[in-house]
Formats: C-alpha cells, structure tokens, sequence
C-alpha cells in the first residue's frame, strides 16, 4: 500500500515540475530589478563586490554560466535577437571578430573606458565592446627542474626547438583547449602565415607532447605542479603567465623567495577579454550599468585574485603576489582579430593533421 | 555425453513452467476474437489505456529532446534559407568523415564486448551468491558512473600509464594506445551490466536450473538451455546501452585519445561549440542517428521474439553462501577484478585527497571548509554543492522514475509497430550527442511560456533525459517477464486494470523499478549528456565545483578537486546503498 502511495506522489509531484517549469522559467530578466550576465565558466567576483553593486544601483545580477568561453560565445551567437541574458561578458580576441561580425552586441561606451589603455580597446570607434582584462599564454617551466639539471630554462620560442630541451614540453589541443590555441597563434604570430608550420614540424621532431586540455597538460604532465611533481614527465607546459603567482598563492608557502615555476617570457600570447550589452536585451539600462561596473574600479580591483588576470584599467594596482612572483610581458606575439577569424579554423585544421 | 544432458533440459523447458508459456500476446490471440464482443470492447479500452500512458513521455520526449533536436539538425541543414545538400554530401563522402565512423563503431563494439566478457560473471556472482558487503560492493560498482570524466581520466593514467603501476612493474604503457580507452570504458560500464542484467537474474527461480540438474543436465547445459534464455533480453538491453554509451563516448575519448582518435561526438562537439559549423555539425548528427537507429532495429528484431514469462522469485531467496572451493574461488576472482579495475582508480583518487602537503592529512578538507568562509566567492561551500547536486538530481530521478514508468507500462504487451517505434524511440537520447540536444535547447526553450533557458529546471530535465531510457530498460524486461495469466486471473476476480498493476505488476518490478531509480541517480549526480552544454544558473553542483577547481594553478586547488570528488563518491555511494537498504525492507511483500 505505501508503495503505490509513494509511486502516486512521485508521478504527482513528476507533473507538476513540468508545469511549474514553465511559470518559473522566464524570470531571467524582467526588467527593472534583474540583470543577467552571461559567461563562462572562468567567472568569478568576490560576493561583497557584487552586493555593492546592487546596493548602489538596485539591480540584481543572475549569472549563467556557459561551458568554456568558445561555447559560450557561439551560444550567444546562435541566440541572437533573443539572447539569454543581457550582458555577456568573456569573448577574448581570438573570438572577436566572430562576434561582432555576428552583430551581437549594441554600443555603450562604458564609464571609466578612458583609464583602459587604447591598445587594448579593439573595438575603439563603436564600443561595441569593453575591454575588461587580459592575460598571457605562456610556456612556464619547473624552475627546480632545470636548477637540478644545470640547464638555463628557454627563453623564446626558437628556445623550444633547440636540441638541449628535447621531450621537455607538453601543449594542449588547439582544437578543444583555449590556451592551446592561444599557443598556435603565438606561433603564427612569431613565424607568420608561411612559417608557423615548419615550426611546428622542428617542435614536434624536438618531442612535443599533446594532449586534451590544460588539466591533463598541467595537473598530469608537468613536473612543476603540485601533483605531477610525483608523476609528470614534462618540465616545460603551456600555461599562463599568472600560473606561477596562482602555485604561491594556493600553495602551502605563501612568501617563498621565488615561485616553484617560471615563464619563458618569448613564448607568450595575449588574450583580451571583452564585455558588451546583448542586442535584444530584455534589460538594456541594467546591463549598461553592469558594464560600467565591470569596468569600474573595484570589480577592476577585485578580478585578479579571482580570475587570475590583469584588470584592463591602468590606474589599478595589481596584488603583491602578482607584482612579486609574476612576469611582465612586455611584447607578446599577436595576431589581428580578423585574421585570427579568417582563418582560425583552417591553422587549426592543418596544425591538427600535422600533429597526428 | 551431451545428450542426456540436452533431454534433461529440454523436459524442464517444456514442462508447465511459466517460461514454457506461449508468448502473452499470441495467447490472447488465440481466442475466437469476433464470438465476443466484449472482447472487441475490452481490447479497445486496453488501446485507449495504452496511449493513455504513453501522452505523457511521448510529450515529454517530444518537447524537450524531438524538437531541439530536429530544430538545430533543421537550421544547419537550411543554412541562409537554402538546403545544403551539397555540403551533406561533401561531409559524409570525406575520408575524415568515414575514419571517424569507422572508429567510432569498432571502439564500441569492443567496448561493448569487454565489458560483456568482464561484467557478466560480476553480475552473477552479485545476484546469485550471498555475502558480506554485497551491498557495499553494488554501490562501489556504480560509483564510476558519477566521477567526472577528467578526475576519472587522471586517476587512469596513473594506473595505466607512464609510472603507473603496470609500468614499473611490467614497463606496460596503456596510455598511447586504444586499450586506455577500451579500459575506461568498462570501468564505466561495468555497472550497467551488473545493474541491469542483475537485476533480472537475482530474480529468476534458480529451482528451474536446478530441476534441470536433478534430470542430468550439467551444469553449463543446465545453464545454457535455462538461464541463457531467460536472460537474453537483459543481456541484449545492456549490451544496447553500453553500446550506445561508448558509441556517443566523449570525454574519455577526449582526455584518453588526445588528439589521435575521435568519435562523431567529438567531431559534432567540435563543429557545434567551437566553430559554429551547423551544417557539418548537422550532417555528422544525421549519422550518428542513421547509425543509432539500425543499430535499435537489430536489437529489436533479435530480441522482442525472445522474451517470454519466466517465474520471477524474491532476490533473496534466489542468492545463497557460495559452496564449494569452485564458488568460493569464483566469487574471489570477481572480487578481485572489481578490485583491480574500479575500486583502484577510486582509491587513488582518495589517496590524492589526503596527500596534503607535508605528509598525509586532511589538510585539503580543512581548506574546502575554511574557504567557505573567505570572502572570496571562487571555492563552494561544501556542504552547498551537495546540496544543489542531491537537489538536482533527486528532481531528474522523480521526473525519469515517473516518465519511465509510465513508458515501460505502456509497453509492457508487445503489440504494433506503433508500440515498437515508441520503445526504439525511448533509447535515442542515449545515442544523439550531447552537444545537439544542449545546443537545440538554446534556440527552442527561448518563447514564453517555455523560456526555460535561464530556469534551473533544464538541469534535472536534461538529465532525466538519460535517466529515462535507464528506467525503461530496467524495468521492461521483468515487466515483460511477468506471466499474463496473473493479470488476468486478478481481472477475473474483479480486479480494475490499475488495481491488477498494482497488485501484479507493481511489487514484482518495484525491485528493479528501485535499480532504476538508483541508476537514474547516479547518472543525474555525475551529470551526462546535455548539461555541460547548458548556460546554468549559479548554484554550482559537485561536478561543477570540482571542474573549476581543476581549472586552476596551485597545490590546494587540485587537492580540494580531489577532495570534492572524495565526497561526490561517498554521496553517490551513501544515497545507492540508502536504496539498497529499501529494497531489503520492503522484500516480505514479495
């Protein structure tokens, strides 16, 4: 008896989630009260910087989450004109030119855009978007590793093909994984469209390893993590150049004389994240003021120990774990957005075949 | 020799046990239909009860799977307001094209078998025999099934791979070949099997083989001209779903395979989430369903002829103590491959957790609970994540318990074609990739009243998903299995249809209905399928918490990830062996 009671209930309770899902749903941005940022999974913001906000302007921010930034940005591309939510915020350079191609975003020159310096605003004339941070990809080495050896670690990406570091590094998947892409066009942005390959050839003759994503690169292969410390065989890994201050940081010693690794500071691609208000916002006036508070001081002041990148502003000071354990990265490798977005797909596919 | 043997089962075969019993539906058949009007009326309302049941799957697998998905394959294949037949065509004649099917088949195929050859002796000896922890050991099994394909994937390659312990002992590397894969995959796996094939055995009258025995059949004719049959349902119905699981395989082809193998379900992920291409992506779709869908029809076909009433027994009267050097030293071979390939990569995974700097420790517990209360919103709660993670998946568990049933009474009595769609139709979330349904969500759910897009109920419904297909698989073949003749003698007592199901029906599948639920469970808390290409709302779950975490530089980072999935196993184990401990109450109603 109790059972068919239970089984009643479930079926029951079954059905009125479904009905109840679709009353409930919509309440992603009704307007006035609410705004919803959408990004990936990166995102973070300390909770009191984000109740400040709402205090001072009265809006509420929903955060919806998207799976890596790639994802995220054509989701937002597949839903235009009805768009999940109001602000996105987390298309890098190497997306750009995808989205606004797409015509995604509507303009708003965001409050503060002056202290952000120009080389960094892509999008100067129509603010279609807002720089908000940037990071570097760059190759980090096990700094114990290659004192242990007697070795200098390399410096550049010529370094990388020279015999002395042989099977020394490992990259990620530049279809699947962002800083493995961000890795490939360092390489095209060092070698140019008609080099890149034979640089790749000469790494892959040196020993480059491969594999899916950074997890893997970083927790399983290289030796300068915690974790592969016991298991990795790589001392060298594509990573960032925040990663270093990141391992003091969350490590057990908080004030070492030296991070346990380094960045090969020539080997180093810089990625800029953007925010823009969605076209067919269903709140545009709270996503405006969103915008203008991610490009606000605080949230600016708040990003670097959450995201662990440098906030777009200048007149922001960065933590004493960056300015100490972190490397300044004075000329990354680059390449324009738009070349980028012309031909994104086909270096991914040749590199791709040559890797096999 | 072979032949007394042979007699003696055949004389149990076809002596009046109900798994003699001429198929339900062919039996029916036999009465002079047109001599009753009654009859006409009855098998009328009989249609009407049917597709009663059947309005509400069929809307729920219309609305949030048939629709999506049709909507995304439709717009890629009428890109800018023209069909792209050519492009089709381009797409699928490509050498690429035709490598990564063929990869994706044989890769399933043998998967599908070694987890076959590894499981079915597992599941025997956890439905037939009777000992310690036997509870313990049936929810450690499906633990894998709710770990992260990453987590899983290192804890692997510690195993297998460079330094792991096959190669200091033996210098064997699995981590550069296929076996990696094929391996992960019956790690996996495993559970379906003992699951779903477990479920149906432990209830099988073992006097049957045993009368079989007592007339001089050995013991292997024994089992083949009694058990075998009576299981081949079971059997052929987790064959389909692990099939179908390693055919749409991801994350550990991707982790696993590198960039050397892919399945479509790479592919379609790449071509959907990374470059946009949605006519490619659309045309890869299209195959992978082509493929899905003959490979349902086989099973259809090889399996519906096949299934008849047997006599079902309570589990527990069913396993006893193993007797005998033989059993003893065959339930310790079992033992020991469970050992060896899923309790061994969980226990690294806990090793890892406590290697606290310093020495062992649980300094890395110590350091979930106290960034809790930092400021900083980076790391979750603990305690939150389990929280959001058991809601989640207790909603995707009532909501594909509730579907399922519904589904897998309908289509208890085998019956037209209609029936037979429906049933083939059921399984397809489990073989249409991820990507698609999630992406499909996007541009269907987005209109009032169904913009759910920003709603946390898409989570659990995405997951109930896959969780149905679960249910009904479980359920159906002791449905089935259930003899007609006690439905109808309760209908000649007077009993309505719905009390017959409940009296009849209901406690005889509330077993398997609970190894259904379990398994929906574990398969809502470990996250499959569409949810990871779903934008959520922020209420992170374990899977989550321990995705971000592992994004990260920084000792204490990994450590608190490996602490995570520590905890996400004690959960899935603690709510299965929860379930298990319901069964063993409720088994005097039997």
């Amino acid at each position: 008896m109790k059972r068919t009671t239970a089984t009643a209930v479930s079926v029951v309770l079954g059905s009125c989630l479904l009905a109840a899902c679709g009353t409930d749903g919509g309440g992603g941005s009704d307007g006035g009260g609410s705004v919803t940022l959408v990004t990936h999974q990166s995102f973070e913001v300390s909770k009191d910087v984000l109740d400040a906000f709402t205090e001072k302007s009265g809006v509420k921010v929903r955060v919806l989450r998207a799976d890596d930034a790639g994802a995220a940005v054509n989701q937002a591309i597949l839903s235009k004109g009805n768009p999940q939510g109001d602000v996105f915020f987390g298309v890098d350079n190497a997306l750009l030119s995808k989205a606004l191609d797409a015509g995604i975003f509507t303009p708003h020159k965001a409050e503060g855009l002056s202290e952000i310096p120009r080389q960094l605003q892509l999008d100067a004339e129509k603010n279609r978007v807002t720089p908000i941070d940037h990071g570097d990809v760059c190759v980090n080495y096990d700094r114990a590793y290659f004192e242990r050896k007697k070795l200098a670690p390399p410096k550049t990406l010529d370094d990388l093909v020279k015999p002395e570091y042989k099977d020394m590094l490992v990259v990620q998947n530049a279809a699947t994984s962002s800083p493995g892409l961000a890795f490939l066009l360092a390489s095209v942005g060092a070698y140019g469209e008609d080099g890149w390959q034979d640089y790749w050839k000469k790494l892959k003759a040196n020993g480059v390893a491969m594999v899916d994503g950074w997890e893997q690169a970083y927790n399983d292969r290289f030796t300068g993590s915690a974790s592969g410390r016991a298991k990795g065989d790589r001392p060298l890994v594509v990573s960032y150049a925040s990663s270093p201050p990141a391992e003091v940081h969350y490590g057990e010693d908080k004030k070492p004389a030296k991070a346990p690794t380094g960045v090969s500071t020539g080997t180093c691609f810089r990625q800029i994240e953007f925010a823009g208000l969605l076209e067919g916002a269903k709140n545009p006036e709270g996503g405006k003021a969103l915008l203008d508070f991610l490009a606000g001081e605080e949230f600016q002041k708040d990003l670097p120990l959450n995201m662990w990148v440098h906030p777009a502003r200048a007149d922001v000071e960065l933590p004493e774990v960056f300015t100490r354990y972190g490397a300044e990265i004075e000329k990354p490798h680059a390449v324009a957005p738009e070349d980028i977005e012309a031909n994104r797909e086909q270096w991914v596919k040749q590199w791709a075949s040559l890797m096999r | 020799m072979g032949q007394p043997d042979e007699v003696a089962a055949r004389a149990v075969a076809t002596a009046d046990l109900p798994v003699a019993a001429p198929p339900p539906s062919e039996h029916l058949r036999e009465g002079p239909d047109g001599a009753r009007p009654s009859g006409r009326s009855a098998a009328r309302r009989a249609l009407a009860v049917r597709l009663g049941l059947m309005a509400v799957p069929v809307t729920f697998f219309a609305l949030f799977f048939g629709y999506p998905v049709a909507t995304i394959v439709g717009r890629g294949l009428r890109e800018d307001g023209r069909w792209q037949f050519g492009r089709a065509a381009e797409v699928l004649t490509s050498p690429d094209t035709l490598d990564v099917l063929w990869f994706t088949v044989w890769q399933a195929a043998a998967s599908t078998a070694l987890t076959l050859l590894v499981a079915l002796p597992g599941a025997y000896a956890l439905a037939r025999f009777d000992f310690p922890g036997k509870r313990l050991l049936r929810a450690v099994v499906t633990v894998p099934f709710v770990l992260p394909t990453v987590v899983v994937g290192s804890a692997f390659l510690a195993l297998v791979g460079r330094g792991g312990v096959l190669d200091e002992a033996w210098g064997l590397r699995l981590d550069t070949s296929v076996w990696a894969i094929l391996l992960a995959h019956v790690f996996f796996n495993y559970a379906v099997v003992v699951r779903t094939v477990g479920g149906l055995w432990s209830q099988l009258d073992p006097r049957q083989e045993e009368a079989a025995r007592v007339l001089g059949a050995g013991r292997f004719t024994a089992w083949r001209r009694i058990t075998l049959p009576a299981l081949v349902p079971a059997v052929a119905a987790a064959a389909l779903m692990v099939f179908l699981f390693t055919f749409t395989s991801f994350g550990v082809i991707q982790v696993l395979g590198g960039a050397r193998y892919a399945t479509l379900e790479v592919e379609i992920y790449r071509q959907t989430a990374q470059f946009l291409d949605l006519p490619t992506a659309a045309v890869l779709s299209l195959l992978q369903l082509a493929a899905v869908a003959a490979m349902l029809a086989v099973h259809a076909w090889t399996v519906r002829r096949r299934e008849s009433a047997l006599r079902l027994v309570a589990a527990e009267h069913a396993a006893r103590r193993p007797r005998g050097v033989g059993q003893w030293a065959f339930l310790w071979s079992q033992l020991l491959i469970v050992a060896v390939l899923l309790v061994l990569p969980l226990a690294v995974l806990v090793e890892r957790s406590l290697s606290a700097p310093g020495g062992y420790g649980l300094a890395f517990y110590r350091a979930l609970a106290e960034q809790a209360d930092a400021s900083s919103a980076f790391v979750v709660p603990p305690l939150e994540a389990v929280g959001n993670s058991l809601a989640y998946a207790a909603v995707a568990t009532l909501i594909a318990v509730a579907v399922g049933t519904l589904a897998a009474a309908a289509l208890t009595r085998r019956a037209g074609p209609l029936v037979r769609g429906f049933d083939a139709l059921l399984m397809l979330p489990l073989g249409v990739s991820a990507v698609t349904v999630g992406f499909g969500f996007l541009i269907t759910l987005d209109e009032p009243p169904l913009d759910l897009r920003s709603s946390w109920i898409l989570v659990p419904l995405a997951q109930a998903l896959v969780g149905v297909p679960f249910v009904v698989r479980t359920m159906l073949p002791v449905l089935r299995a259930v003899d007609e003749r006690l439905r109808e003698a309760a209908a000649v007592l007077g009993a309505s249809p719905w009390r017959a199901w409940r009296e009849v029906d209901l406690p005889l599948v509330s077993r398997a209905g609970l190894i259904a639920a379990g398994f929906a469970f574990a398969v809502s808390l470990g996250e499959f399928g569409a949810t990871v290409f779903i934008a959520r709302p922020d209420s992170p779950t374990l899977p989550v918490a321990v995705a971000r975490l592992l994004g990260r530089a920084g000792e204490y980072n990994y450590g608190m990830a490996m602490a995570l999935s520590t905890i996400l196993m004690l959960v899935c184990a603690g709510v299965l062996l929860l379930l298990e401990r319901v069964r063993v109450n409720r088994s005097g109603e039997f």
